[in-house]
């Protein structure tokens, strides 16, 4: 069988309904992840079901980005809850189980959550068509110790 | 009833890797279980800012040492589908068979890990002996025993000649006369039967509830199997998941001493039916857009989210791995066992922690 | 009924000789196609260093202005990148295995 992937974009207040919905479908919980997109946070909950990958993608913008638990439907997002927590600084609203921080006990606290931390290097432009210039070009070659 | 706390890990002589378990007990009864992990998070996540898309491949296969190969395969599987490179026949096949020498090779190391666990030293040594045959295949085939180093954007690195191939029968024969000597032993023998049967039984709808993936959830009866998606060659040798009903220790045993029968067989079709052919295709460019993988690794799904915006570096890595989405069951199964079976069921679930804190 | 599947396995290997090697009394068999460690030919390299651009590890550094290669030995995963990128021919991956070694030092060429 060949996988369906599906994508679907909601918003916060409409999350926990949805979620629901697809417990009683008898969808499984792949997984919850969060990323960190220029402008704002990201965060997808994954649900599974025979080939069918179903994922809602909530897009929180703004400085204290907050959202509900979803641990009282699927009790297994505690542990993707609170990993979200530790690096993200995601604030999660009643978790089942609240490690309070230390789920992942690091050296840096929230390490991909600082808005300052560095994001991906930003798309190149389209370069314009280099003329050859084979001299230049075996002197950039030459690394030096 | 007094509670005392007993600390079980990090360091602790059935544990391959490094987990804490605070464990609450009553006498010799286990009320609760509170995890710690993080012992070892090396932050793997955020390589991708210093490594570009195409050297990442290492630092995905060194994510874990026992399923290496199988992460490096979806990394590579996701940036392919996300820049449309197609991937030659001969290169499907050979990532199929190094895939299922990877998760024999696991499973063997599993065995011995769980004999060791119930105190039976003598067939640990003996199942680590089994798959010493099976790593110097991967070694004279890969050319390294634990990281393999053969996948790579757009197809594999090196080749098996036709000769190798059909010396690789002759070797799988033995193998799979040793299994079948050691995995009787693990299901007739009285002594582990007593130590795995009726011990920490997870029911079907508990299993599909706490989003358990591999062995542990076929173990239970729900027949899902990622290898079924047909990725790599499984689209032409199709895979049928194997399945045990009573959910105990011992049916999560019995499940992996068949899938290693399994994945000799589909080694041996996939030998017979391999094509000739180009090995790889050549990958200009940069990646632009997003893909979630999914594979099936020996201990179950995992789901590798991948973002790329047309930069030489990747915008996001996820990974999502199959020990993180068991670990839930662990934690509702140990309440209510007793003190000596926590080593059982903290390896039944095969724990790769390496894996979960990435 | 008791199985006898462990007996039988236990007598069956009784009278065998153990299954691990005595290393390091003994070497240990050499696989061909290990990737041991990287072997350099002086005489072919020009020095353009693109296989330092290629380690994935940084372990080797290419001097033009003094046609020096070295190697860290210790940092070299032997994943054969740079085999891959040299225009010459001058790298290859050999079996043997690196031997341990008391201090950190770059190898120099």
């Amino acid at each position: 069988m060949t996988e369906r992937q599906t994508l679907e974009l909601i918003t916060v207040e409409t999350l926990l309904e949805r979620v629901k919905t697809l417990h009683t479908q008898g969808y499984r919980l792949a997984q919850i992840g969060a990323a960190n997109v220029p402008g704002y946070l990201e965060v997808n909950y994954s649900f599974a079901r025979e080939e069918c990958l179903l994922t809602l993608r909530l897009q929180l913008a703004g400085e204290e980005p907050c959202v509900p638990s979803v641990s009282h439907i699927y009790w297994c997002a505690v542990l993707y809850e609170n990993e979200m927590h530790d690096l993200f600084r995601l604030k999660v609203e009643g978790m089942a189980v609240d490690f309070q921080g230390k789920f992942y006990q690091m050296a840096v606290p929230y390490p991909f959550g600082s808005r300052k931390a560095p994001v991906a290097k930003p798309a190149p432009e389209p370069r314009p068509a280099k003329p050859a210039v084979p001299a230049r070009a075996a002197a950039e070659l030459a690394v030096t110790a | 009833m007094p509670r005392t706390v007993i600390p079980f890990g990090p360091q602790h002589p059935v544990l391959p890797e490094p987990i804490h378990l605070a464990l609450v007990v009553e006498d010799e009864l286990v009320v609760e279980a509170r995890p710690s992990v993080s012992f070892v998070h090396r932050g793997l996540e955020r390589m991708v800012e210093v490594k570009d898309y195409v050297e990442f491949v290492y630092v995905a296969e060194r994510i874990c040492g026992i399923c290496s190969f199988i992460h490096g395969q979806t990394y590579c599987q996701a940036i392919e589908k996300i820049m449309n490179v197609p991937v030659p026949p001969r290169a499907l096949y050979l990532r199929t068979l190094w895939g299922e020498l990877s998760r024999m090779h696991s499973h063997l190391l599993w065995l011995g890990l769980m004999a060791d666990a119930v105190g039976f030293e003598s067939l640990f040594m003996h199942s680590w002996r089994v798959r010493e045959a099976v790593l110097n295949i991967i070694e004279a085939t890969t050319g390294g025993r634990v990281i393999f180093g053969t996948c790579k954007i757009g197809g594999v690195r090196r080749d098996i000649p036709n000769e190798r191939l059909q010396q690789m029968l002759g070797e799988l024969d033995s193998i799979e006369k040793d299994t079948r000597e050691i995995t009787n032993v693990f299901l007739n023998n009285r002594s582990v039967a007593g130590r795995l049967r009726g011990v920490g039984v997870l029911s079907r709808q508990d299993a599909h509830e706490l989003g358990c993936v591999g062995p542990t959830l076929r173990a239970s009866g729900v027949a899902q199997d990622m290898r079924q998606l047909g990725y790599a060659a499984f689209g032409d040798l199709p895979v049928e998941p194997i399945t045990r009903n009573e959910g105990d220790s011992y049916a999560r045993c019995d499940v992996r001493c068949a899938e290693l029968f399994q994945s000799i067989g589909i080694i041996r079709q996939a030998i017979a039916r391999m094509p000739d052919g180009a090995l790889d295709t050549k990958v200009t460019g940069n990646p632009n857009g997003e893909f979630i993988a999914r594979t099936e690794q020996p201990r179950g799904e995992v789901v590798y989210h991948i973002k790329a915006n047309g930069a030489r570096n990747l915008q996001r890595f996820r990974v999502r791995t199959p020990t993180f989405a068991n670990l839930p069951a662990l934690l509702k199964l140990l309440p209510g066992c007793q003190l000596a079976d926590v080593p059982v069921l903290v390896l039944t679930i095969d724990p790769c922690i390496s894996c979960t804190e990435r | 009924m008791v199985s006898l599947a462990m007996p039988r396995l236990v007598l069956k290997w009784v009278a065998r000789k153990p299954s691990t090697s005595r290393y390091p009394f003994e070497p240990r068999k050499l696989l061909p196609g290990s990737r041991g460690h990287l072997t350099f030919t002086k005489d072919s390299c020009v020095f353009c260093g693109v296989c330092a651009k290629k380690c994935p590890t940084g372990a080797l550094i290419v001097n033009r202005a003094q046609k020096e290669w070295t190697i860290d030995r210790l940092l070299c995963i032997t994943c054969g990148y740079c085999v891959e990128a040299c225009p010459k021919g001058s790298l290859a991956l050999a079996a043997e295995h690196v031997t341990p070694r008391a201090t950190k030092d770059r190898e120099v060429h």
